[in-house]
């Protein structure tokens, strides 16, 4: 065991994902919070931390996003912190999350993500254009698009990759999402709907990419002693990790995350996975992008590189396969709204390892699970560990 | 979800409602304004430009030139030995050709974007930039040679934009 205390999950909750929801986000924060306290059998009271995850302030237009969000989030006079790594940010809240009780410091900590991307409006993509460096980049119109496309391109180039093997990661996680009550965009759709759908910055078309959203998502961690008096069936957190590279994005080769791996390694070591395609049974794995899932599942060497898609065409990452990927229906699925869909991942794998998963639950009662997400400028990872 | 949940809360809007302002919303526009210093490494790199040369910076330690050029190496943690010019040629990384503006509008005349690693560079040093004098962007290749096009001296500010493109070194 890692830290001073072990930690569990015991509860969890989440709002619709949508385009745009009527709820402020504070008002989402809470309902996805009050949801998971309830779901633990908790009340406010008993929560002794709070940390809160949302990405771009520029979204909700709101500079302070912390503090905005403060009070639907159950931080009312407690130890309360936002933390912010871009895309990684749900997935990275947890680790927070995890520290703050594996350092003996507290016994409970409420994990909550809100992303409320329709208040840029009529669209947020302005609103990514300010995350790139105003001296050397920005004067060029640099967009996310176009950077994530030069990603897959290369990818793609490099290991002799087709735009086919790609569309079915969104075929099938649009396919997972019909199963998920909260998800925006589950859908029976084929390899050639994607392939014929809108080119927007080659190679990336329409549905290769998961839509704008939002939402909030929120997970309740406790000591093994608070999990023990409150629950029969905790799922543990064995292993975290979290990784930065260098914010020169066009000074590495982008066909692989070599983060991602750095941060899979962290978590893998604490856990004591050897072998991870074979101790892993379920992952909730960070895919903006269709391509992104296969890239990622290469940087968690859940795949050797350049095999992630004959995995995925052999069926092997469909729920009812060897190595289940994204059951949830991911981002590409029930929606990115983006620090809420990093902890999404975290309830899924929740879910999935205490066997509520529902129509959605994979076969082979799951012990181990993990769920990763994707950050900052093509440069972060971060990775939590679960098991039941 | 859990099966165990059996409501899930959001109240959805939809984008028509919205745009016809059939739902209670406020607007505001910011205007905020910046100025950027440009530091120690880029303000040689953007002078440098407006000279029609492209500076990097070196790292004996590490052995490493790079660029854009930097006033320490983040990997040594040490400052930089010092500034060398290096070519505007080099090759192209990846490449695409984007349909769509900053701001999500669609455009008809794809915007040509690569990653060109550039000569004189240590491996794999890249930088961002637009490819142009390309008719047809299906007849760009990974790994084609490519060379800066520069505007005249004297409408160059010193800025990054001082190169307009670059275009293939060999016709095709």
């Amino acid at each position: 065991m890692f830290g001073k205390k072990r930690v569990a999950v015991i509860g969890a909750g989440m709002t619709l994902f949508r385009r745009t929801l009527k709820e402020t986000g504070k008002e989402l924060a809470w309902e996805a919070s009050k949801m998971a306290l309830d779901q633990a059998g908790l009340e406010l009271k008993d929560i002794d931390s709070v940390v809160m995850g949302t990405a771009p302030d520029a979204f909700d237009g709101v500079h302070m996003k912390g503090e905005y969000l403060a009070d639907g989030s159950g931080a009312y006079r407690k130890p309360y912190s936002r933390v912010f790594v871009g895309g990684g940010t749900g997935v990275f809240a947890v680790d927070a999350g995890w520290w703050h009780i594996a350092s003996g410091q507290f016994d409970t900590c409420l994990v909550v993500g809100e992303e409320k991307m329709s208040s840029c409006y009529p669209h947020p993509a302005y609103a990514f254009t300010t995350i790139f460096d105003p001296i050397y980049a920005r004067p060029l119109g640099v967009t996310l698009i176009w950077i994530f496309a030069l990603e897959m391109h290369r990818y793609m180039h490099v290991h002799g990759i087709k735009k086919e093997d790609i569309a079915l990661v969104s075929v099938k996680n649009k396919r997972n999402a019909l199963d998920h009550p909260c998800a925006q965009l589950g859908a029976n759709i084929t390899v050639e709907d994607v392939l014929n759908s809108e080119m927007l910055c080659y190679p990336v078309q329409r549905l290769d990419i998961s839509p704008t959203s939002d939402g909030a998502a929120a997970l309740v961690l406790a000591s093994e002693d608070v999990a023990k008096k409150v629950t029969d069936n905790p799922v543990w957190i064995d292993g975290v990790g979290w990784c930065i590279d260098s914010t020169f994005w066009t000074n590495r080769d982008l066909y692989y995350p070599r983060y991602v791996q750095c941060a899979a390694q962290m978590a893998y070591k604490m856990a004591g996975i050897k072998n991870p395609p074979k101790e892993i049974d379920v992952a909730e794995v960070y895919d903006p992008f269709d391509y992104k899932e296969l890239h990622h599942m290469e940087g968690l060497m859940l795949a050797r590189k350049g095999q992630a898609p004959r995995l995925t065409a052999e069926g092997v990452t469909q729920r009812d396969g060897d190595l289940p990927i994204n059951p949830s229906g991911g981002l590409l699925g029930v929606g990115n709204p983006i620090a809420a869909a990093g902890i999404m991942k975290c309830c899924e794998i929740f879910w999935q390892l205490r066997g509520e998963a529902g129509k959605r639950q994979v076969k082979g009662d799951p012990r181990t699970g993990l769920a990763q997400a994707w950050g900052d400028l093509m440069q972060y990872g971060s990775v939590v560990i679960m098991r039941s | 979800m859990s099966e165990k949940i059996k409501h899930f809360p959001g109240e959805q809007l939809k984008n028509i409602d919205v745009k016809e302002g059939r739902v209670p919303a406020v607007r505001h526009r910011p205007d905020v304004k910046y100025l950027w210093s440009t530091g120690i490494a880029m303000s040689r790199f953007l002078e440098g430009l407006k000279k029609g040369k492209i500076v990097g910076s070196t790292c004996k330690k590490c052995d490493r030139i790079m660029v854009p050029p930097r006033a320490f190496c983040e990997q040594c943690f040490k400052p930089v030995d010092g500034y060398v010019n290096i070519k505007d040629t080099g090759t192209i990384n990846t490449y695409s050709a984007s349909y769509v503006a900053g701001d999500a509008s669609r455009i008809k005349e794809p915007i040509l974007v690569a990653i060109i690693d550039l000569d004189g560079a240590s491996e794999g040093m890249g930088i961002f930039h637009l490819l142009g004098e390309i008719d047809d962007w299906k007849k760009i290749k990974f790994g084609m040679k490519v060379k800066a096009v520069w505007k005249p001296p004297e409408e160059r500010t010193g800025a990054i934009t001082d190169i307009r493109y670059f275009r293939p070194l060999q016709e095709g």
